[in-house]
């Protein structure tokens, strides 16, 4: 039943990836995810396939951001708009396999599941995506986590359920960032929510991830339960997920609620529809830390990602639907 | 005198603190996982913070009576222009990396981008004539012109608030300062607040009387 996928695409691992060989992310990515990301992006125009299956030029697109920026440079409103503040806060934010996950809507298997059972019903695995915010910074990271399809054919969506809201937790004890600043505002309208169409939460691509280098996911980075739609901007990869809403009508996203000519629906990554405050030609690719860890390439449609999902959008105007 | 002298080191040290640690930080990693968008950042934020302290200046002298201050204005505002410059400079190196075609097609097409220029470049004029020599040489003149700060002001807020993404708690603490600024150059809200007069200003209505 399930889309039979690439094995080179989505870089997959029966087991995860000891930390040794993480250690040696260029080796790592040029025996493992070069090789198969070549063949993802070939057509794009001035890119050039060598024989030895390395891209001219573009070494730095598909090597692995390290460890460090990966849990250090997040954007997680619920604690801190500053994107280092979340590695610091999120310390004694450790959720473990009690965490609970609401399933709710149009499904025939309704009910609050605790991670745990989820867990015993998904085959985890590894995935390593890039990472395109709509900040125009992206990464490549190293997921652990299941398809988002297995869950739904686990909890299995009615006829009725055309989309698919996520919900983060809100609770301001442990996230600081959803109480009220000292002018009375909220940062965002809490809690965190966003959504997907069932089709592309059926996608292959969609993951649930549980990890991030071989790791259970640390707090900054959505513990312990999170999105991952790589072909989207990162907004959409709601973090510490709390309620699966399966929906007839569209959901309400948080940013796209907040600054709707500025955040989509959809907001797929598309080089050609800039944001209106910044281009989206290009992204800054953090590797790591260092000074110089930083490296601008042009940005990929659907980051790259357009073989896997481009079909979905087909009578779609992306230029009016971002 | 001896102490202006002192407190002006005092505060030359001061003001190159945060790039020398913001240098230092990017160095070492200590300015998280994109050191260069951060030291962009801060070193604006600081160029805003140093501004809004030189526009401090004149109202902080005047209510708490410690005239000295004045020796301070300048040297705020320089600092203010300095850390501007470094902070478009590591825009242009880091964010466009040094393509002249595009920091134009920027400037032109983000209004953001262009109110901050726009700011910066004002600036200019007033860094050039900040001199004891220039104040001279315009006299009136030099008051009228120098009023520009608080366009420039005005500008960096400005651009401040609209590159912020949503949250607005941060930067509508400067604004606040700011506005607040503002209003005491307005003479009937001076009235609210215990505000004195300028000691030459007072013997010069001794002399008259």
């Amino acid at each position: 039943m399930r889309l039979k996928f690439d094995k080179k695409v989505l870089e997959k691992e029966s087991q995860v990836t000891p930390e040794e060989i993480f250690w040696n992310r260029r080796r790592f990515i040029n025996n493992f995810a070069l090789a198969g990301t070549a063949g993802l992006i070939t057509g794009f125009p001035g890119m050039v396939q060598s024989q030895s299956n390395v891209i001219v030029g573009e070494e730095l697109r598909d090597e692995l951001s390290s460890e460090f920026v990966i849990t250090h440079h997040n954007n997680f409103y619920e604690f801190s708009t500053d994107k280092k503040k979340p590695s610091e806060m999120a310390k004694s934010f450790k959720p473990g396999n009690d965490w609970q996950v609401k399933i709710e809507g149009e499904v025939n298997k309704p009910g609050t599941y605790t991670l745990e059972d989820i867990l015993k019903h998904m085959q985890v695995e590894e995935r390593i995506y890039r990472l395109r915010c709509v900040e125009a910074w992206s990464m490549v990271v190293p997921w652990n986590g299941f398809q988002l399809s297995q869950l739904l054919d686990w909890v299995q969506p009615t006829s009725k359920a055309k989309f698919v809201e996520f919900k983060t937790l809100h609770d301001p004890k442990i996230f600081p960032g959803q109480k009220r600043g000292i002018f009375g505002s909220h940062t965002l309208p809490w809690p965190y929510s966003e959504g997907l169409t069932i089709q592309e939460a059926n996608n292959p691509l969609a993951l649930l991830a549980t990890g991030v280098y071989g790791k259970s996911l640390p707090g900054q980075n959505g513990a312990p339960l999170r999105l991952v739609v790589p072909w989207k901007y990162g907004f959409k990869s709601i973090k510490s997920i709390v309620s699966i809403r399966f929906t007839e009508t569209q959901p309400e996203c948080t940013w796209n609620k907040r600054l709707p000519n500025e955040y989509g629906f959809y907001a797929n990554v598309n080089p050609e529809v800039d944001h209106p405050r910044w281009s989206q030609a290009t992204e800054r690719r953090i590797t790591d830390n260092s000074f110089f860890g930083v490296k601008r390439i042009p940005t990929l449609m659907f980051n790259g990602y357009g073989e896997q999902v481009a079909h979905l959008y087909k009578n779609l105007d992306l230029k009016r639907y971002y | 005198m001896r102490s202006v002298f002192w407190f002006k080191v005092f505060a030359h040290a001061f003001s190159w603190l945060p790039i020398t640690w913001l240098v230092y930080a990017g160095f070492s990693g200590g300015l998280g996982g994109d050191p260069q968008t951060k030291l962009m950042h801060e070193l604006g934020w600081w160029g805003l913070v140093f501004l809004l302290l030189s526009l401090s200046i004149t109202p902080l002298r005047r209510l708490s009576g410690v005239y000295l201050l004045i020796k301070f204005r300048r040297m705020l505002g320089l600092y203010s222009f300095f850390y501007l410059c470094v902070h478009i400079l590591t825009y242009f190196a880091f964010y466009l990396e040094f393509r002249w075609s595009e920091l134009g097609k920027e400037i032109i097409e983000r209004p953001y981008i262009t109110l901050g220029f726009l700011a910066w470049l004002l600036m200019i004029p007033l860094a050039i004539t900040s001199t004891k020599s220039f104040q001279r040489r315009l006299g009136r003149k030099w008051a009228a012109l120098h009023k520009l700060v608080y366009t420039i002001a005005a500008l960096g807020l400005v651009h401040y608030i609209w590159q912020s993404k949503s949250d607005l708690n941060e930067p509508l603490i400067y604004v606040a300062w700011g506005i607040l600024l503002m209003l005491l150059r307005v003479k009937k809200w001076r009235r609210f607040l215990f505000w004195r007069q300028d000691p030459s200003h007072l013997e010069q209505l001794k002399k008259g009387s």
